[in-house]
């Protein structure tokens, strides 16, 4: 509260340096008459220049002090207690943090822990004198800062190239947030996944053949181990994400592009080519609804007429059928591009020495297009593996090693959710394996996207 | 040289090509029929990915748009003080909102109910909650019959609207025997009428299907995609600008490139997992909120903004930069006040697209917890909520079989605001989009 107080006082004070300077300036403008030249800046510069100045130290100490200031009144509060009530580690300490924080709050009407409302006062007093000292800090700065600044105001000083030099500064740091996301991520994974790897060897789980996580609560249970061989995982994917879908979304992908861009008149293009951009605009959790609802039951009906009794109600077929159409835009707007992109006397050659509209397609155009048609594909497949809904809604939990469409199979993604859904202990190997499958679909995603980009970018060379 | 006078000097074998030969004729036949057969190939392939978005739009619309309705019965309720455990003379004091809200509107309801003789249960748990909303509304109510309509059960609902195959045996149709019966006398009795389902609209989760609704989860979605553009808009601008106007060639641009298009590809369960390691367990905020599931978002659509945006500046010719310079702006004012409101409309057509794919996106959130049961509608940032896609996703896990309707229902509500936002995106496009 005390906190939100000082933003409010620091974001205000800011804002009268800034018309003060401001009016200062301005003044330097009547004094100067007028004389082209006499001050360098406009007054706006000069008041920005000095709000700038006054607010960034201190926006820097309060955003500091709520990133640290919690572990730093977590400290005062315990530190309080004698060393032989201390909790001993880190999951007591959190419960007896949280206890405290709901009395303090009223929330809790009663603690379990006998100290907790010994603490209550002492952290309510630790939170206080923290906001108080920060709120102090900042505002003091700010003072510093701004008057500072204002002092800085003359005529010949360059306020506009100062506060220019700020804004360049403020977009190359918006820039960073990119690297910092990539980082972001790699780090998190690695640093779970190494954590996993401590639990679990990492050969066992890029080769091992048995998935089943669930580790019991008590050590001497039966199978309280669980097995961590991601092959199934690894198999279930390519097997919905790369083959049934692939097998859908090639042949009619291609097959649209080709009509599209070869047959089709101009209004039906104009038309068909957002009915197919609007496949890829269905959110997925709509396409995990269809084929869990619609399509599943249509399949379980055809395996069972084909005489196979125990097919599964979540089976890969489902999923990977719904996935390709989802998959389909992808492939045709690639193929599309790369169809337009081949020159256009490779095909009016073929068509003047008498091939049909269908020999020069298949002759032709698809072979010289058939980099930017592979690279279009290895997109698409990236896309495939790491989509999550679908396979989640309509693919099975049941980890199989099997090539028939019909059963049921499971995925990377498909487990990372169930496995971090629900109730979950941080430390555990199973919650920490959802980390290590990212970590392999990110890599996976990362090699296919590099990879297909690479080829795509030297088939575009290769023809301008 | 000895082979090309060999090949001259040798007689002409092959004769000229007779294309009117029987031979000839059919062979150009049958490549003019794997000519049509290669184009029918392809318009099938158009047909039947068209023909799956309609099929699947024809069974969402089929299913879902009877989840607007909802079927309520009659009743007359005498608002009697004695039932509802009120003093009348309290009523008339200073705290009579107070009274009126503690007093015991389901022994009212209940009462109410037995007038509907055998279907007397076949009322909906939350039915009082019209008799509290019609009482606090108007507390002269009080010792005065009034006839009310209120939501019956999930079963008789769907019975009304026609859901059940009543033809099938009993045991496998999903209805039992005595709701149908029941239903049939409340129909009989004039009792029963189907109309506009408010509640859908305005009501957050529940676990009673004719009282759940999307308001909640809409609102959520709100939050989220305030925290989403507020973060990723200026993010991506910026960079954009900067990347396109300031950087200067060498290894960080580069870099800063690199990893904005692999960010571009990155599954969106990844962004999930980030927001899990660090935002939730390493920064410690709060679990569940629009906060953590925006910022997850705006990370996760930001490469989309930025490659939009600097398409858009690209496009922005030369001259223009050249001549604002040439007046004497600093290349800040240059790029702030001329080249970025020129690429605005791309810019924006850019950020709506992602807006829209961060409005559909569920897996990210489902791992920072925002598969919350939240029964009310959320309170603020920092509070348990869920959005559209995820209550969609919660409800086409429920069992009951009334909440197939509200999840189609809710998929068409979806689906509507997103083609609305695709049509705002297409039409900023066309109308404003400048070809220099």
């Amino acid at each position: 509260m005390t906190l939100l107080i000082a933003l409010l006082l620091v974001i205000g004070l800011a804002g009268f340096a800034y018309l003060a300077a401001r009016a200062r300036a301005g003044k330097m403008i009547v004094a100067a008459a007028g004389r082209f030249g006499a001050v360098h800046s406009r007054p706006v510069y000069h008041g920005a220049y000095v709000a700038v100045l006054a607010l960034a130290p201190a926006l820097i100490v309060l955003a500091g002090w709520s990133l640290v200031g919690e572990r730093w009144i977590e400290q005062q509060v315990v530190g309080a207690l004698p060393a032989a009530e201390q909790p001993v580690d880190k999951l007591d300490r959190a419960a007896l943090m949280n206890e405290v924080r709901g009395l303090v709050a009223g929330d809790l009407p009663q603690a379990f822990n006998p100290v907790a409302p010994k603490l209550a006062p002492v952290y309510a007093a630790a939170v206080a004198n923290g906001d108080l000292l920060a709120g102090a800090l900042a505002v003091a700065l700010l003072c510093g800062g701004g008057l500072w600044g204002y002092g800085r105001i003359r005529p010949d000083f360059r306020a506009r190239t100062a506060v220019e030099s700020q804004v360049q500064a403020v977009l190359l740091l918006a820039s960073v947030v990119a690297i910092l996301t990539t980082f972001g991520i790699v780090l998190s994974l690695i640093f779970e996944s190494i954590r996993f790897f401590g639990m679990v060897s990492p050969v066992e789980f890029l080769i091992g053949l048995q998935w089943s996580p669930q580790t019991a609560l008590r050590a001497d249970q039966v199978g309280s181990t669980g097995s961590f061989g991601a092959v199934p995982l690894f198999w279930g994917t390519i097997f919905i994400g790369a083959i049934i879908a692939m097998l859908v979304a090639i042949p009619l992908g291609l097959l649209s592009a080709i009509y599209l861009t070869q047959y089709a008149a101009p209004s039906l293009r104009r038309w068909m080519k957002p009915v197919l951009e609007l496949l890829a605009g269905v959110p997925t959790v709509v396409y995990g609804f269809f084929a869990a609802l619609t399509v599943a039951p249509l399949v379980r009906q055809l395996a069972v007429a084909v005489g196979m009794s125990d097919a599964s109600s979540d089976s890969a077929l489902a999923a990977g059928l719904v996935m390709g159409i989802m998959i389909i835009p992808f492939v045709s707007s690639m193929a599309d591009d790369s169809l337009t992109a081949v020159p256009r006397a490779m095909r009016d050659g073929s068509l003047a020495m008498g091939a049909t509209m269908s020999e020069t397609v298949k002759k032709v155009m698809v072979p010289a297009a058939l980099p930017g048609i592979v690279g279009g594909v290895l997109l698409a497949v990236s896309r495939a593996i790491g989509e999550t809904m679908i396979v989640v809604m309509a693919a099975g939990l049941a980890a199989n090693l099997t090539a028939n469409p019909f059963s049921s199979v499971t995925t990377v993604t498909t487990q990372i959710v169930a496995l971090l859904t629900g109730d979950q202990e941080f430390d555990s190997a199973k919650t920490l394996s959802a980390f290590a499958l990212g970590l392999v679909l990110f890599c996976m995603t990362l090699v296919l996207n590099i990879y297909a980009l690479a080829v795509v970018k030297r088939y575009r060379e290769a023809y301008e | 040289m000895a082979t090309i006078a060999a090949s001259a000097a040798a007689p002409l074998e092959r004769q000229p090509t007779d294309w009117a030969s029987p031979e000839m004729q059919g062979r150009i036949a049958a490549r003019y029929r794997a000519e049509r057969n290669f184009r029918r190939l392809g318009a099938g392939a158009l047909m039947v990915a068209a023909g799956f978005l309609a099929f699947l739009l024809f069974t969402i619309v089929r299913d879902g748009w009877t989840g607007f309705l909802r079927t309520e019965a009659r009743v007359e309720v005498m608002f009697d003080a004695a039932t509802l455990g009120v003093d009348p003379a309290a009523l008339r004091g200073p705290g009579a909102q107070a009274v009126l809200a503690r007093a015991d509107y389901v022994a009212l309801m209940d009462k109410a109910a037995l007038q509907l003789g055998p279907a007397s249960d076949m009322l909906s748990d939350a039915a009082w909650l019209a008799l509290r909303d019609r009482l606090v509304a108007d507390p002269t109510l009080i010792g005065r019959t009034e006839t009310l309509w209120v939501p019956v059960r999930s079963s008789i609902d769907l019975l009304a609207k026609g859901k059940y195959d009543l033809d099938a045996p009993a045991d496998s149709r999903g209805v039992t025997d005595r709701e149908v019966s029941d239903w049939r006398w409340l129909d009989s009795q004039g009792r029963l009428r189907t109309v506009f389902n408010q509640a859908f609209i305005g009501n957050a989760d529940s676990t009673e299907p004719e009282l759940a609704g999307i308001g909640g989860a809409a609102l959520g979605s709100l939050f989220t995609l305030f925290v989403t553009i507020a973060i990723a808009f200026p993010l991506g601008v910026f960079s954009a600008a900067w990347l396109e106007e300031f950087a200067p060639r060498g290894r960080l641009a580069d870099i800063i490139e690199l990893s904005i298009n692999n960010l571009a590809a990155v599954p969106s369960i990844i962004f999930g997992l980030l927001g899990l390691a660090f935002f939730l367990n390493y920064a410690g905020l709060p679990r569940s909120s629009p906060l953590v599931g925006g910022i997850t978002l705006a990370l996760m659509i930001m490469p989309v903004i930025v490659i939009a945006a600097r398409v858009a500046i690209q496009a922005v010719p030369p001259s223009i930069r050249d001549a604002a310079l040439g007046i004497g702006a600093s290349p800040i004012q240059v790029v702030f006040q001329h080249v970025v409101p020129l690429a605005l409309p791309g810019i924006m057509t850019g950020t709506i697209i992602g807006i829209s794919r961060a409005l559909g996106e569920t897996a990210p959130l489902l791992l920072i917890g925002m598969r919350a049961f939240v029964t009310d509608t959320p309170q603020g940032l920092t509070a348990p909520a869920t959005v559209l896609p995820m209550q969609v996703f919660l409800w086409s896990d429920d069992v009951q079989r009334g909440f197939v309707e509200k999840t189609s229902a809710a998929i068409m509500v979806l689906l509507f605001i997103l083609i609305l936002m695709n049509s705002v995106a297409i039409y900023l496009r066309n109308r404003f989009e400048r070809r220099w």
